[in-house]
């Protein structure tokens, strides 16, 4: 019988054993609950309660239990987050493929269930698998702008992590006392994993778990440089905003969606056709770029930070302070809460609120100009928001219309 | 009556660990009807597909491939040499494995137009970290040989 996947010794490796699976499984237990941590603190930085356009999950109930506000300090925020998010979650990935393997006797292990814990203990595996694999592969195809999952990213991620979330606890409640009891012994006892009648070994234990961390090793080195600009960025060979920026000069950094790829028309963005349109209690100003130009400007060194992992240094931007063009339309000394408009015709993100807080911090700009020059089309000119540790895309460009008021 | 005795009861197990599941469930329930709510059957295709293609495809794929690997190299009397396979081997696929849209180009257009680079670029570095791989394994393999060679004491000759 041992052709049959369900008999023990139709598995022969003589790596797998309780230790193997151990090992790996308390990386996973630490990496996992990062991932987990920095997904919901990266959701809580959309600020979702705080208007229906940062919320692309509305129906979320109580697993919004623990949103706040999201502060503006440190500036770096939402770039340490993310970037940790992204870089630890492609880490991870030979370390999940090597636990599976690890303990992929026990799918086809008979009886299929010893008791009804047991069994649901089962089904609930398959969440855990499920889960974990749904997780890693939404979020590596997002990365990668492979839209190919169904449904919106933000809603498959955050509902199918928190499916995740409710079996890994029961995964890592029933399994961690044991993983660290195999940890603490020394010699390792005997389990189902370990095969019967394994082939000679090619590789030691020790060897193996080397190897899967030099695969951790491979894609982290390919992978973190795009949190970084200049010859560190150069290092992330595969990634995708790895490599060359795509241009040189003041507005050389990464673009999140170029003026093409949102359907911006040079001829939306003239001196003569642009205008801000701002709204509030005193009610509405125009204003052409030219004018916006006139009013105090003020600077702010700031990063780009992108949900999908990359990051730019800060960069120098130069404009008008949000709670200055609220003071212009009545809030004088109370800033309130934005909603900020793109001329963008696509996005899930042409339109975007921002928080009362964000409003007030003087770094926050509706900026002109970038490291000493107008802004580039494709880094939003005439005008865009930046708002220190906000992810990217609540950072508006080619705005149109801000509307002052409490949302 | 005593024929139904005659078969055990399916036992319960530990009611603790019953608990828990339940408590598992309702929550895994909660934000499923949630992540179901839109496209449920193309939702769980994924969800469960993702399980199932990797432990009834791509692992035994490469359980496979391993082993021929090793049963190839066992019958040329050089089975301690399948790390030197494996390895490189491994890495390359991994690095494909994760970045296979990047590297297959088939996200090309939406790349090059969503983030102004050339998504020309990902295939050859695949290809030339794959090459490095592959060389400095075979390196490794030429040097630990012609140790081995110097060390083996003239008599064996």
């Amino acid at each position: 019988m041992t052709r049959s996947p369900s008999s023990p010794g139709f598995w022969r490796s003589p790596l797998r054993g309780p230790r193997l699976t151990s090992v790996l499984g308390v990386v996973l237990l630490g990496g996992i609950t990062v991932l987990f941590v920095t997904g919901l603190v990266s959701y809580a930085a959309y600020n979702p309660n705080l208007s229906p356009v940062n919320d692309k999950t509305p129906d979320k109930g109580i697993l919004g239990f623990y949103l706040f506000s999201w502060p503006t300090d440190p500036h770096w925020l939402y770039r340490l987050n993310q970037g940790v998010h992204v870089t630890l979650g492609v880490t991870l990935i030979p370390v999940l493929l090597a636990k599976l393997w690890s303990v992929i006797p026990r799918l086809f292990a008979l009886p299929p269930a010893r008791s009804l814990a047991h069994a649901l203990e089962r089904i609930s595996l398959l969440l855990l698998v499920g889960g974990a694999l749904f997780e890693f592969v939404t979020g590596v195809l997002n990365i990668q702008l492979d839209y190919i999952f169904p449904g919106s990213f933000y809603t498959l991620h955050f509902y199918g992590a928190w499916v995740f979330f409710a079996a890994f606890i029961v995964h890592v409640v029933l399994k961690t006392p044991m993983a660290l009891r195999n940890l603490r012994h020394l010699r390792e006892e005997k389990d189902d994993l370990v095969s019967p009648r394994p082939d000679p070994p090619t590789v030691s234990r020790r060897g193996a778990l080397w190897f899967v961390g030099g695969g951790s090793l491979l894609l982290f080195a390919t992978t973190v440089g795009q949190s970084f600009d200049g010859l560190l960025r150069r290092t992330a060979l595969l990634a995708p905003h790895g490599g060359a920026d795509p241009g040189s000069g003041p507005n050389g950094f990464q673009i999140n969606k170029t003026a093409r790829y949102a359907g911006i028309d040079a001829a939306e963005t003239t001196e003569d056709a642009w205008h801000l349109v701002v709204t509030g209690r005193t009610g509405t100003v125009r204003l052409s770029r030219a004018q916006l130009a006139r009013l105090p400007l003020h600077s702010a060194a700031l990063p780009i930070a992108c949900v999908e992992g990359w990051s730019t240094s800060d960069q120098w931007w130069l404009g008008v302070r949000l709670r200055d063009l609220a003071a212009l339309v009545g809030y004088d000394d109370d800033p309130p809460d934005v909603l900020v408009e793109s001329l963008q015709r696509r996005g899930a993100f042409r339109r975007a609120a921002l928080r009362a807080n964000q409003v007030a911090d003087p770094r926050s700009l509706l900026a002109l100009y970038v490291n000493g020059e107008d802004l580039s089309p494709d880094h939003g000119f005439p005008a865009r928001i930046i708002v220190p540790a906000a992810p990217g895309v609540l950072n508006t460009k080619w705005v149109a219309r801000m509307t002052f008021g409490d949302l | 009556m005593p024929r139904l005795m005659r078969r055990p009861p399916i036992p319960v197990g530990s009611p603790f660990q019953l608990l828990l599941l339940a408590a598992s469930f309702a929550l895994a329930g909660y934000a499923g009807v949630r992540l179901l709510a839109d496209d449920w059957f193309a939702v769980a295709v994924w969800f469960v597909g993702a399980a199932l293609l990797h432990d009834l495809v791509l692992l035994p794929l490469y359980a496979v491939a391993d082993r021929s690997v090793v049963r190839g190299l066992g019958a040329a009397g050089r089975r301690e040499w399948a790390m030197y396979v494996r390895v490189p081997a491994a890495l390359s696929g991994l690095l494909l494995l994760v970045w296979f849209p990047l590297i297959s180009g088939m996200v090309e257009r939406r790349y090059r137009l969503g983030t102004g680079l050339s998504p020309e670029g990902f295939l050859a570095r695949w290809l030339l970290i794959t090459a490095v791989l592959f060389g400095a394994s075979a390196l490794l393999l030429a040097l630990r040989l012609r140790r081995a060679t110097k060390q083996r004491p003239p008599a064996v000759h």
